[in-house]
């Protein structure tokens, strides 16, 4: 059992955001959203993480309605990652990684060094170990995003959602990011722009376009030139690497026969 | 300045554990970090009663502070000890009552800056700055020149009423404009602007001159007068405030990345920030209906805080508790001997303070973005 999706729509200002979307993470496995801009992935994510409720449809974990359970209860096993959470405050990196023990505590304090190995964990996992003691207003966009995603580990989560979380990284982080959510025992769900990185690290893909789910696979399946063509509107040639068996895309300039032609 | 986890005061007393307890064992530590919280607890508590009393023996007429404490231990039953009537008077009746209900200010605006700071994500809200006071000064203008409501409202039941709409509209505003932690402020200053000039426009057009008199030196703050009710309901808001503060500190730490992280982990947001600024409201509106508009320290104190104790909520509430507690005890003292006889407004106190700590915070969020 699981995080699963069922059936889900969702309103915002007049546009319908997400339009019956169906999704069951396979545990432990990393599913990739992928889509153009607008096409629905941070909204769902919102959803199943239970910030906002759908209009219809229904997120479960565990099999229990998401609208049923309390925040705290959720925090416990889902974790996520959203774009653009800055402060102002003068925090250090460390106490940014603590705050994801908040939903384990307990009025009366709990278990501090086990707290504490937790964070040093966290931290080591993403390589941020040596700036612990760093403030927060200190570091680039690609450790503070990395100090988030330590933050999503402390709170030791069974799912984790992540949106767009290689923003902002160069080459090398992004793909020892993309490693090691992929290797973490934990089911992850990444909004992601980049289609080689999704091709490379996701077991499935799941496209949006305009809130509806277009399709859904292993990359194989469901990367081809067709699909990015009507997906995206560009034109694409998809190979397999022989080395690793999945599909690479490569771009091509100028627009797809059909979109042309329409 | 920057800094870290733990602030400069802490980080040497800590050192100083660490090295006392010979290891670097991790219960010891732990024990050791307790030992400190409650030293430095205690030590306030302690420099808070010193400081009471010490000021107590300041102004016009001079009560040394061995007469200080005879009186107090008279009246707490404690001793049967002869003293002047007229300094009795003086010290029970007048400067005791004054110096509470000073400290309590202190405390509860101390309070009220730290909570809308964190909930609202902005350095620079407090109740001042947000229009709270303007709108209590409307609203005590409004009885006190206009005489709406009738006597039974009077001037300070005006002014809580005119800080409770004023903070509400300063809220809507904000929710309504997005503009973000900035859009708050914003809406501050044009809610400040609005009750201003519906203060001055009243005065203008309505009051006399004593009856201006009377509400101006009350605008600008003042613990003329204060009676042991008074004392009573002051020492008792800021005390249910500090108990929920202190109880929702970890909740206020969540709040650092805003309202989507906080949800994130597990906070309940919408119930979390109504319990809060509905408190903040209410301390703010008891607080200003008894002593006037006193400005800045609600800005000033937690920064003070944050800067001596790191940032952590469970640190910067009582320390913010304590340190505005000793803050006002000591600017009223200040303010009563500077010009005497005749008393300085508290508020013109604070605010000479206030104004340059307000300036610097704002070039140091200017150096960082």
């Amino acid at each position: 059992m699981t995080l699963e999706a069922q059936r889900l729509s969702w309103r915002r200002g007049g546009t319908l955001v997400v339009d019956g979307v169906t999704l069951r993470p396979e545990p432990g496995s990393t599913v990739g959203l992928l889509g153009p801009n607008g096409s629905g992935k941070s909204s769902l994510l919102r959803l199943l993480q239970g910030m906002s409720r759908p209009d219809s449809g229904t997120v479960m974990l565990d099999g229990v309605d998401l609208a049923q359970l309390h925040r705290r209860e959720v925090a416990r096993a889902v974790a996520s990652v959203t774009q653009h959470a800055d402060t102002d405050v003068d925090i250090v990196v460390r106490d940014v990684v603590r705050l994801g023990r908040t939903p384990h505590r307990s009025a009366f304090g709990g278990e501090l060094a086990r707290d504490e190995r937790i964070i040093a964990e966290a931290l080591e996992h993403v390589g941020l170990t040596a700036k612990a003691d760093r403030l927060w207003h200190t570091l680039s966009g690609g450790e503070r995003q990395r100090v988030h995603i330590a933050r999503a580990l402390a709170q030791e989560p069974r799912e984790l959602l992540l949106d767009e979380p290689t923003n902002h990284l160069d080459i090398r982080h992004q793909l020892e990011l993309l490693e090691l959510v992929a290797a973490l025992p934990v089911t992850a769900v990444v909004a992601l722009h980049d289609l080689n990185l999704a091709a490379m690290f996701c077991d499935t893909v799941v496209v949006l376009r305009r809130g509806r789910v277009v399709a859904a696979g292993t990359p194989a399946e469901v990367l081809t030139s067709e699909l990015i063509a009507e997906v995206y509107g560009v034109r694409a040639h998809v190979t397999c690497d022989d080395h690793s068996g999945r599909p690479t895309v490569v771009f091509r300039t100028g627009l797809p026969q059909r979109v042309a032609a329409r | 300045m920057v800094v870290g986890e733990r602030g400069p005061v802490l980080s040497a007393l800590t050192a100083a554990a660490d090295v006392a307890a010979g290891s670097s064992y991790e219960p010891g530590r732990r024990w050791s970090r307790h030992a400190i919280a409650a030293v430095l607890v205690l030590g306030g508590v302690v420099a808070l009663a010193l400081s009471v009393g010490v000021a107590i023996t300041l102004g016009p007429a001079d009560v040394s502070l061995v007469n200080v404490r005879d009186i107090l231990l008279n009246h707490l039953g404690l001793a049967e000890i002869p003293v002047r009537v007229s300094e009795d008077a003086i010290v029970w009746q007048e400067r005791l009552p004054r110096a509470l209900v000073a400290a309590a200010c202190g405390a509860g605006l101390g309070l009220c800056g730290a909570i809308l700071q964190s909930l609202l994500r902005n350095p620079l809200a407090d109740p001042f700055v947000l229009g709270v006071s303007s709108g209590a000064s409307t609203g005590a203008v409004a009885i006190g020149v206009l005489g709406l409501g009738g006597s039974a409202l009077g001037l300070s039941g005006g002014a809580f009423v005119g800080a409770l709409v004023a903070f509400g509209l300063v809220l809507l505003l904000a929710r309504f404009a997005s503009g973000g932690t900035s859009g708050v402020v914003l809406a501050g200053v044009a809610s400040t602007q609005l009750f201003s000039a519906l203060t001055s426009l009243v005065m203008f057009a309505f009051a006399d001159s004593d009856e201006a008199r009377g509400v101006m030196f009350w605008l600008l703050g003042s613990l003329e007068g204060m009676r042991w009710d008074d004392v009573a309901l002051s020492t008792t808001v800021v005390g249910i405030g500090a108990i929920v503060c202190v109880a929702s500190a970890r909740t206020l730490d969540a709040f650092a990345f805003g309202e989507d992280v906080a949800a994130s982990l597990g906070i309940p947001v919408a119930r979390t920030r109504i319990l809060l600024l509905v408190l903040t409201a209410l301390l703010t509106a008891t607080l200003v209906s008894i002593a006037g508009a006193i400005g800045f320290v609600g800005l000033v104190l937690p920064h003070a805080a944050r800067l001596l104790f790191g940032q952590r909520h469970s640190r910067v509430i009582p320390a913010t508790i304590v340190l505005g507690a000793l803050f006002m005890v000591w600017v009223d003292a200040a303010s009563r001997v500077a010009f005497a006889p005749t008393p300085l407004p508290v508020g013109v106190g604070t605010a000479l303070v206030g104004v340059p700590v307000f300036v610097l915070l704002l070039l140091r969020r200017r150096g960082r973005a």
